[in-house]
C-alpha cells in the first residue's frame, strides 16, 4: 500500500540555530507572490532597476542597454542603446510640474565615459555627454534647483538642458561612490573614506554663474564609505566597510551617534577587537540602509540588523539572513522588509515584537506603529537564544522568493505590481500576487466580452 | 471529446489495423448479445450483409477501347478484401452509368483534335445482388495514343453500407475529387510531355523528309514530279499537318486554367504524406510549384526519333497503363490520397457520424478546447490556411472587379477556345470520307502562311455550315448521355461566324500569357498560327454584340452564370434545368445526426441500382467560376467544405499509408523532441505539422495505452495527475531516455496546453533545469547522470522544488503535494475496467472536457469575479467564489486549485490579442510537498 514520507521541505525551523541561515519551509501562507513572470531581454549582469511611473520601469546593467518595461504586464516597451561599456548609474529625472511638454527623462551614465539622456516615451536619446574625464560612478538630481550633478573623480553640474553649470576640482581617483542631497543647497559626496560636504551657489544678481564650494571634509570613518542615505531632513547616515554607522546632523555637519561595533548587539569592549580579527570584512561590511521615521535597517554582511534611532541601539537582527552578502534592503508600505542577496535569493521578512521580553522598556509608540496582530500565530515560533540587551524585537522570514540563480542585484517594488527583482542571471523577474492578478484578469476579461460585445448577444 | 468511449471500441477500430483477419474476439466484457435476426444480416454491426467483400474497398477501373471496363487496382490492394466479389462485373456496372462526355468524336488523323477539360462526374450506385453499394467518381486522362486522346477512369468507392455511402457522399466526394484532380494534374504533365516529345519526333521527320524531297527535287529536274516525289510531298504534308495539330494539342493542354488548378490544390497534409512515404518529393519544394516549374519546359535530353509515315493502328499497340499516363509523383500521391480516403472511411457509418457529431461539437467549444483537445489546433491552423482559398472564393463574388478578374477571362478563352475547335472538327467528320481532298488541304495547309491561317479557318468553317451530318453523329454520340454542357451547344453551334471565331481565339490570346511565353520554348514554335495576336482588344465586348448568335452562348454563360438556366433550356430540355450542388443533397434520411446535410438519392428498389445522374455543374467545362458561386450560395456547400477541411486533418488520416503508421510511438517522441527543443532554442514555438502526426489515432492510443499502465502501476499516479492538471510542472526524473520518453508521452495527455501551440510538454532534457523551463514546460523528462555533472541538475531540481513535483523512476518515487480530490480517481482509477488504450484516452478526454466546462462555467460566471457593489470587499468575492466552486461545481479540496488554473489559462487565452504574444505565467502555490513511496 501507499504510504508518505515527510518531505526535504518541511525543515523544523526551531533547531536552526541563530548563526545558521534560517529557512522558511514550502508552506508560506503570508507569502504573497504566488505568479512570476520571467523577463529576459539582458545579455549581461543586470544591476539597476530605476522606477519611471506606476507602470513601467528601467532597468539597465553590463551589456550597456537601457529596456523600459510594462510593470502590469512584463511587456518590453522600449530598448534604449547607445552606450558601448556597462552602465554605472542610472537616474529618472521627473518631468516638472509646471511644464508638461517635457516628458520624463532617464539619465544613464556608463564606464564609456558618457553619460545619455533618453527620453523614455520615445526610447530616443536627447542627448549625450561625453566631457567626462573619468567614469560617472553616481547621478543625483536635485529637483528644487532642477539640476542634475554627477560624481567621478570630479563633481558636474547640470541644468536640464545638459548646459555644465560648474564643477569641482579633480578630488580624487577613486571617485565619488556615493552622493546625496542635503538642505541648504549642500550635497554631501562620499569619496573614499572622507565624507566632502559642497554647497552649491545659485546664479543670483550679484553673481550670474553657477557655483559649487567645498564646505567641509568630515574624516570620522576609518575605511571606505559605502553606504549614505537620508534618514530625514535633519539627519544623514553612512556606513563603512568596517562596519561602522555615523548618524549625522544634515544641518551642522556632526556627529549625532556613531556605531563602530553595533553589528555586535552585546559589545564586550574587550573581545571587541578578536570578534574584528576572526570575523571577515565581508562580513561587517554595511551594503545598503534604508530607513524610516524610527530605524534604520542595516544590510551588514550577510545580515540584518534594525537599528532604533531614538533607542540608538539595535532592537533587532538577523545575523545570516542570507548564504551571502545582502546586495539592496528596502522597506515596504506594508510594513514589510525585504532583502537581496548574493545567494540568488529574496526575502521577505517582518519586524515582530517579542513577546517573552515584556519586561524591557519599549517605546510604545514605536510598537503601536508596528501594530503587531500576529503574536499567537508565532506561538510555535523557536524560542531564540536572546541577545540580552536590547534586541527586543526579531526580524521574522515570512517568505522567500526563489527564481534567480545567480547573485540579486537589486529590486524594485511597484504598490500594485508586485515585485521586479534583477539579477546577474541576466533576468529580470515581475513577482505578483496571485490572487490579485487573477482578479484583474477576471475584470479585464468582462471588459474585453463587454467590448467585443459577447455579454450581450445580439438579438 | 464527447463520444462513448465503449460504442467506439466496440466498432472494432483495431481490426483494419495489423492483422484485420486474425483478431481475436472482443473481450469479453464488451460483447453484447449478437442481434438476434444477425444471420439475415441485420445486425446493426454486420459488415457482410450479403456482400462478398469483407470491407470497404476503393476500385479504379477504366473503359478501356480495346477491352471494355476492366479494373485496375484495388486499394487497400489485397485479394483478401473483395474476396469473390467480381471486380470485372462490378466495373462494367460503374463504367455503364454514362459517361460519356469526355468523348470527342475525332478519327484518327484529322486535324485540329480537341481536347475537353471535363469536369469529373461523381454518381452513387447500388448492386443489391452483389450487396455493394458505391461512390464513382468518373475522370478522363489524356493519352496521345487512345481515341479521342481520351481514356475514361473511374474511381470508385465499394462499401457494403449504403447508408455510409449516402450520408458521407459530400465527404467522399470532396476527398476523390482531390485525388482525381491530382491525378489528371499528374496526366497533364505526362501528357504535355507526350506532345513534346512528339512533337520533337515530328519536327525531327520533317526535316528528313524535308531533305529527302530537296534530294529528289535536284535529282530530277525534268519539270514533273515522280509519284515517289509526289509521295514524299504528301508525306512531308501530313507531318506538318500533324505537327500544327500537336502543337495545337500542346497549347491546350497548356492553356488549361491555372485558377483551375489551383482550386482543389493538394492539401499540405498530403503532401507530407508523400513525403513521408516515399522520398520522391523534394521536401524543400512544394510538388505543386516544382510540378508547375517544370510542368511547361521541355526536356532536353530527349533524342527526337523518325515517325513512320503510316501510323500503327491503335488495335495492335498496348495502350498506356494508368501508371503511365500520370506523372510518377502525382501518381503516388494520388495512391497516397486514395489510401488516405480508404483509411478515412473505413469502419462503421456509426463511428464516422461519432466522429463528426463530436469534431462539431467540439466546435462549439471552441473557447475551452485548447486546454486539452489534441489536434484541434491542429485543425485550426490548418483551417486558417485553407481558408485562404475558401475566402477567396468568398470574395470572389462581391468583390470581383480587380484582382479577380483573371478568373472568367480565363474561363471564357478556355469555352471559346474549344467551341471554336469543335466547329472545325465538325467540318473534319465532314471531310471524314473523302481522304483525298484531306490530303490536298492538309498539303494547302502545310504550305499556308501562319497568317492566313485564321481566314483558312473561316473558310472552312463556312464550308462545314451546311453539312448537318456532323451535327447527328455527334448528337447521337453524345445525346444519348448526359450531355456536357459546352460539347452538345458547341455541336448544336453550327451557324459559327468566322468574327466570333476570330474573337474568341483573340480572347483567348490575350488572357493565357503564361502558356504563350513558355512556348516559346518549343523549338517549331514558327509553326504556331499567328492568328491569335491581340487584334480585337476589346475581344469580350464585341462577344457581347453576337449575343443572338447561339454559338456565344457559353460565353454568356461564363461571363453572367446566372443566365445558365435560361440559356441552356433552349439547347438543352432534357437536362434537368439548373442543377446546382443543393441537387445532390436532396432529402435528408431519417435519423440524420449529423448537423450537416448529406445527400441521399432516390433508389429504385426495383432493380437495386442507384441511378443518380450525373451532377450537371460538374460537367461544366467553363464551370469553375459558376461552381465558385454556387458553393456560396449554397450554404450545405459550405459546411461540407468545412467539414472535409476537418477531416482532412484528421491526424488519422496522415498516418493514412501503412508505412508511415508503423513508425513506432518512440519516432514521435523524437520528432516531438526535436520539435520542442527547435521550439524551445528559438523561444517561439513553432506549429508544424509534426504535431499533427503527435496527435495521430496511433499516438493516442499508445498515449492511453501508457498511462493506463502508469496508473495501474504506480499507486501516487493521483498527485502526479494532479500536478499536471494544477499547472505545477512535473519533472520525470529517469536515466533510460526511452522510458522517460513513453512516460512523458502518457502524461502528456494530462497537460493543459496554454493556447493552439504544442502542448508544454518537453520529452527529453539534460541539461540543469532553469526557472524559465518552469514557465514554459508543464511536463519535463529529465535525464538522471550519473557523472558529477548531474549534481548541478539536482541542485537546481532541489533549489526549485517548489515549482515542481519529482517523479523518480530510477527510485520510483514522488515528491509532490498531497491531493484529496474525487477529480482525479475518476479520471485515473486504477481498477478502471477499461483496456484499451484508446478508450482510456477518450475517457481521459471526456472527463478532461467535463471538466473543462466547469472551468468555463467559473471564468465567464460575471458575479463571481467582480464586486457585486463598490462597498464589496475582495474577501466576499473570495468566499463567493469559493461557495461556487464548492457547491455549484461540486469540487473538493484540491480540485479547486485545478479549475482555478484552467480558469486563468482561459482568461490568459481569452485575453490574448493574437496568439503567443502573451507571456506564459508561472503561477505556484506555497505548499509543502510530500515524498511518495511504492
Amino acid at each position: 500500500m501507499l504510504r508518505w514520507l515527510i518531505g526535504g521541505g518541511r525543515e523544523p525551523q526551531g533547531l536552526a540555530e541563530k548563526a545558521a541561515l534560517q529557512t522558511i519551509g514550502e508552506d508560506q501562507s503570508q507569502n504573497p507572490y504566488t505568479e512570476l513572470l520571467v523577463l529576459k531581454a539582458h545579455r549581461d549582469i543586470v544591476r539597476f532597476l530605476v522606477q519611471l511611473d506606476d507602470n513601467r520601469f528601467a532597468s539597465a546593467g553590463d551589456d550597456g542597454i537601457i529596456i523600459v518595461w510594462n510593470a502590469q504586464t512584463g511587456e518590453k516597451l522600449l530598448e534604449l542603446r547607445g552606450h558601448t561599456q556597462k552602465i554605472t548609474a542610472v537616474i529618472a529625472f521627473p518631468s516638472l510640474d509646471s511644464c508638461e511638454v517635457d516628458s520624463q527623462l532617464i539619465l544613464t551614465a556608463s564606464a564609456d565615459r558618457t553619460v545619455g539622456v533618453w527620453d523614455c516615451d520615445t526610447g530616443r536619446q536627447i542627448q549625450r555627454v561625453s566631457c567626462f574625464q573619468s567614469t560617472v560612478k553616481c547621478l543625483t538630481v536635485l529637483q528644487g534647483l532642477d539640476i542634475w550633478l554627477s560624481g567621478g573623480n570630479d563633481l558636474g553640474v547640470w541644468n536640464r538642458k545638459l548646459d555644465l553649470l560648474c564643477k569641482t576640482d579633480h578630488l580624487s581617483d577613486t571617485g565619488i561612490s556615493a552622493l546625496v542631497e542635503i538642505p541648504r543647497n549642500c550635497v554631501v559626496a562620499a569619496v573614499g573614506k572622507e565624507l566632502i560636504i559642497f554647497r552649491l551657489v545659485a546664479p543670483t544678481e550679484g553673481l550670474l554663474e553657477w557655483d559649487i564650494i567645498e564646505v567641509k571634509r568630515l574624516l570620522d570613518h576609518q575605511d571606505n564609505i559605502l553606504s549614505l542615505v537620508n534618514i530625514n531632513d535633519k539627519s544623514f547616515v553612512t556606513g563603512s566597510h568596517v562596519g561602522e554607522l555615523i548618524i549625522w546632523d544634515a544641518l551642522d555637519w556632526t556627529v549625532q551617534a556613531c556605531e563602530r561595533s553595533f553589528w555586535n548587539p552585546s559589545p564586550q569592549p574587550d573581545a571587541q577587537q578578536e570578534i574584528k580579527l576572526c570575523q571577515k570584512q565581508n562580513d561587517i561590511s554595511i551594503n545598503h540602509f534604508t530607513c524610516d521615521e524610527e530605524n534604520i535597517f542595516a544590510a551588514v554582511g550577510r545580515g540584518l540588523y534594525v537599528y532604533n534611532l531614538q533607542l540608538k541601539h539595535v532592537i533587532a537582527c538577523q545575523k545570516t539572513a542570507h548564504d551571502s552578502n545582502v546586495l539592496h534592503i528596502d522597506r515596504l508600505p506594508n510594513r514589510q522588509l525585504i532583502s537581496c542577496s548574493e545567494d540568488g535569493s529574496v526575502r521577505i521578512w517582518e519586524v515582530r515584537e517579542k513577546q517573552q521580553l515584556a519586561a524591557e522598556p519599549v517605546p510604545t509608540g514605536f510598537f503601536n506603529m508596528w501594530g503587531f496582530g500576529r503574536v499567537n500565530k508565532q506561538a510555535s515560533q523557536p524560542v531564540k537564544k536572546q541577545q540580552e540587551n536590547g534586541t527586543t524585537c526579531s526580524l521574522e522570514l515570512i517568505g522567500d522568493l526563489i527564481g534567480h540563480s545567480s547573485s540579486v542585484e537589486m529590486f524594485l517594488y511597484f504598490e500594485d505590481h508586485g515585485l521586479v527583482t534583477c539579477s546577474a542571471d541576466h533576468l529580470i523577474i515581475l513577482w505578483k500576487n496571485g490572487e490579485q492578478e487573477s482578479g484583474f484578469r477576471s475584470i479585464k476579461l468582462f471588459q474585453k466580452l463587454e467590448e467585443d460585445g459577447d455579454l450581450h448577444p445580439a438579438v | 471529446m464527447i463520444s462513448a468511449p465503449d460504442v467506439v471500441a466496440f466498432t472494432k477500430e483495431d481490426e483494419y489495423e495489423e492483422e484485420p483477419y486474425n483478431e481475436p474476439a472482443l473481450p469479453e466484457e464488451y460483447s453484447v448479445p449478437l442481434f438476434p435476426y444477425a444471420s439475415q444480416g441485420a445486425n446493426p454491426w454486420s459488415k457482410l450483409s450479403g456482400a462478398k467483400f469483407s470491407r470497404d474497398f476503393i476500385l479504379i477501373s477504366e473503359f478501356s477501347e480495346q477491352v471494355g471496363p476492366q479494373p485496375l487496382l484495388t486499394i487497400p490492394n489485397d485479394t483478401k478484401v473483395f474476396g469473390t466479389f467480381d471486380l470485372n462485373y462490378f466495373s462494367l456496372r460503374i463504367m455503364s452509368v454514362d459517361y460519356q462526355a469526355s468523348f470527342v468524336g475525332h478519327p484518327p488523323g484529322s486535324a485540329y483534335p480537341k481536347l475537353n477539360f471535363v469536369e469529373d462526374s461523381k454518381v452513387v450506385l447500388g448492386d443489391s445482388k452483389e450487396g455493394a453499394f458505391a461512390y464513382v467518381h468518373h475522370l478522363t486522362l489524356y493519352d496521345l495514343e487512345a481515341r479521342g486522346f481520351v481514356r475514361p477512369f473511374c474511381m470508385a468507392y465499394i462499401s457494403a453500407d449504403q447508408h455510409k455511402i449516402m450520408q458521407q457522399f459530400q465527404e467522399l466526394s470532396a476527398e476523390f475529387s482531390k485525388a482525381s484532380e491530382c491525378l489528371k494534374m499528374g496526366n497533364r504533365k505526362a501528357f504535355a510531355g507526350e506532345l513534346e516529345k512528339k512533337l520533337k519526333d515530328l519536327d525531327y521527320t520533317r526535316t528528313v523528309l524535308h531533305t529527302e524531297t530537296e534530294i529528289q527535287k535536284k535529282a530530277n529536274d525534268k519539270g514533273f514530279y515522280t509519284s515517289q516525289a509526289i509521295e514524299k510531298a504528301n508525306e512531308l504534308a501530313n507531318v506538318e499537318k500533324s505537327i500544327i495539330e500537336h502543337q495545337d494539342l500542346l497549347r491546350q493542354i497548356r492553356s488549361y486554367p491555372r485558377q483551375k488548378m489551383k482550386i482543389p490544390d493538394l492539401h499540405p497534409g498530403d503532401t507530407e504524406h508523400t513525403q513521408g512515404q516515399a522520398d520522391q518529393v523534394s521536401t524543400t519544394s512544394n510538388p505543386e510549384e516544382s510540378a508547375n516549374a517544370d510542368l511547361y519546359t521541355c526536356r532536353p535530353a530527349y533524342t527526337p526519333k523518325l515517325i513512320k509515315a503510316k501510323s500503327t493502328k491503335c488495335f495492335d499497340k498496348k495502350l498506356k497503363t494508368l501508371e503511365e499516363l500520370c506523372d510518377t509523383e502525382y501518381f503516388t500521391q494520388t495512391l497516397a490520397q486514395l489510401s488516405h480516403i480508404e483509411h478515412m472511411f473505413r469502419g462503421d457509418l456509426c463511428y464516422l457520424l461519432t466522429n463528426q457529431i463530436d469534431k462539431a461539437l467540439r466546435k462549439q467549444q471552441h473557447i475551452t478546447n485548447f486546454l486539452f483537445e489534441d489536434f484541434v489546433e491542429v485543425d485550426d491552423r490548418m483551417e486558417k490556411q485553407e481558408n485562404v482559398p475558401s475566402r477567396h472564393s468568398q470574395d470572389r463574388l462581391p468583390s470581383r472587379p480587380v484582382e479577380e478578374c483573371p478568373i472568367p477571362k480565363v474561363l471564357i478563352s478556355v469555352g471559346s477556345y474549344k467551341s471554336s475547335v469543335e466547329s472545325v472538327l465538325i467540318k473534319m467528320e465532314q471531310e471524314l470520307g473523302d481522304a483525298e481532298y484531306k490530303e490536298v488541304e492538309a498539303t494547302e495547309s502545310s504550305s499556308f502562311d501562319p497568317q492566313e491561317n485564321l481566314d483558312y479557318l473561316d473558310m472552312d468553317m463556312k464550308g462545314s455550315i451546311s453539312s448537318g451530318e456532323s451535327i447527328e453523329v455527334l448528337g447521337t454520340e453524345k445525346s444519348s448521355s448526359v450531355l456536357s454542357k459546352s460539347d452538345s451547344q458547341a455541336s448544336l453551334t453550327v451557324p459559327l461566324s468566322p468574327h466570333v471565331v476570330r474573337s474568341k481565339a483573340v480572347s483567348h490570346r490575350t488572357i493565357s500569357e503564361d502558356s504563350i511565353e513558355v512556348l516559346s520554348t518549343c523549338p517549331s514554335e514558327a509553326l504556331i498560327p499567328d492568328d491569335f495576336k491581340a487584334s480585337y482588344p476589346s475581344a469580350i465586348n464585341e462577344e457581347e454584340a453576337y449575343a443572338d448568335n447561339e454559338g456565344t452562348i457559353h460565353f454568356q454563360a461564363s461571363v453572367s452564370p446566372p443566365e445558365l438556366g435560361e440559356t441552356q433550356e433552349g439547347s438543352l430540355e432534357n437536362t434537368p434545368s439548373q442543377i446546382d450542388s443543393s441537387c445532390c443533397i436532396g432529402k435528408e434520411s431519417e435519423g440524420q445526426l449529423v448537423p450537416l446535410p448529406t445527400p441521399a438519392y432516390t433508389l429504385s428498389d426495383e432493380d437495386g441500382v442507384v441511378s443518380i445522374p450525373p451532377q450537371r455543374y460538374r460537367q461544366k467545362d467553363q464551370g469553375i467560376h459558376v461552381d465558385v458561386m454556387m458553393e456560396n450560395t449554397d450554404p450545405s456547400r459550405d459546411n461540407s467544405c468545412e467539414m472535409f477541411s476537418a477531416y482532412e486533418l484528421d491526424p488519422s488520416c496522415l498516418l493514412g499509408s501503412r508505412d508511415v503508421s508503423k513508425m513506432s510511438l518512440d519516432n514521435y517522441s523524437d520528432t516531438t523532441s526535436y520539435m520542442s527543443s527547435v521550439a524551445s532554442t528559438s523561444s517561439d514555438r513553432i506549429p508544424s505539422a509534426h504535431s499533427a502526426g503527435l496527435s495521430s489515432e496511433r499516438h493516442k492510443k499508445r498515449a492511453g495505452q501508457n498511462a493506463l499502465k502508469f496508473i495501474r502501476q504506480y499507486p501516487f499516479a493521483h498527485p502526479a495527475i494532479y500536478s499536471l492538471l494544477s499547472g505545477r510542472t512535473l519533472v520525470v526524473l529517469g536515466e533510460d531516455e526511452t522510458i522517460v520518453r513513453k512516460l512523458v508521452t502518457a502524461l502528456s495527455i494530462f497537460v493543459p496546453s496554454y493556447g493552439y501551440y504544442p502542448k508544454p510538454v518537453k520529452h527529453w532534457i539534460s541539461s540543469p533545469l532553469h526557472i524559465m523551463d518552469f514557465q514554459k514546460w508543464k511536463l519535463i523528462g529529465l535525464q538522471r547522470v550519473a557523472s558529477p555533472a548531474s549534481m548541478g541538475t539536482l541542485h537546481t531540481l532541489s533549489r526549485y522544488s517548489r515549482y515542481t513535483s519529482i517523479l523518480d523512476l530510477d527510485s520510483k518515487t514522488l515528491r509532490c503535494p498531497l491531493y484529496r480530490g474525487t477529480l482525479v480517481p475518476r479520471l485515473a482509477d486504477h481498477r478502471t475496467q477499461i483496456k484499451r488504450g484508446s478508450t482510456y484516452y477518450l475517457h481521459v478526454q471526456s472527463m478532461l472536457t467535463q471538466l473543462c466546462s466547469k472551468a468555463f462555467l467559473y471564468t465567464f460566471c460575471h458575479h463571481l469575479h467582480l464586486p457585486a457593489h463598490s462597498e464589496e470587499t475582495q474577501e466576499a468575492v473570495a468566499s463567493r467564489q469559493t461557495s461556487f466552486l464548492k457547491l455549484n461545481l461540486g469540487l473538493v479540496n484540491e480540485d479547486i486549485k485545478v479549475v482555478q488554473y484552467l480558469a486563468e489559462l482561459l482568461k490568459l487565452h481569452y485575453m490574448q490579442e493574437s496568439p503567443g504574444t502573451t507571456h506564459p505565467l508561472l503561477r505556484f502555490d506555497y505548499v509543502p510537498s510530500f515524498l511518495y513511496k511504492i
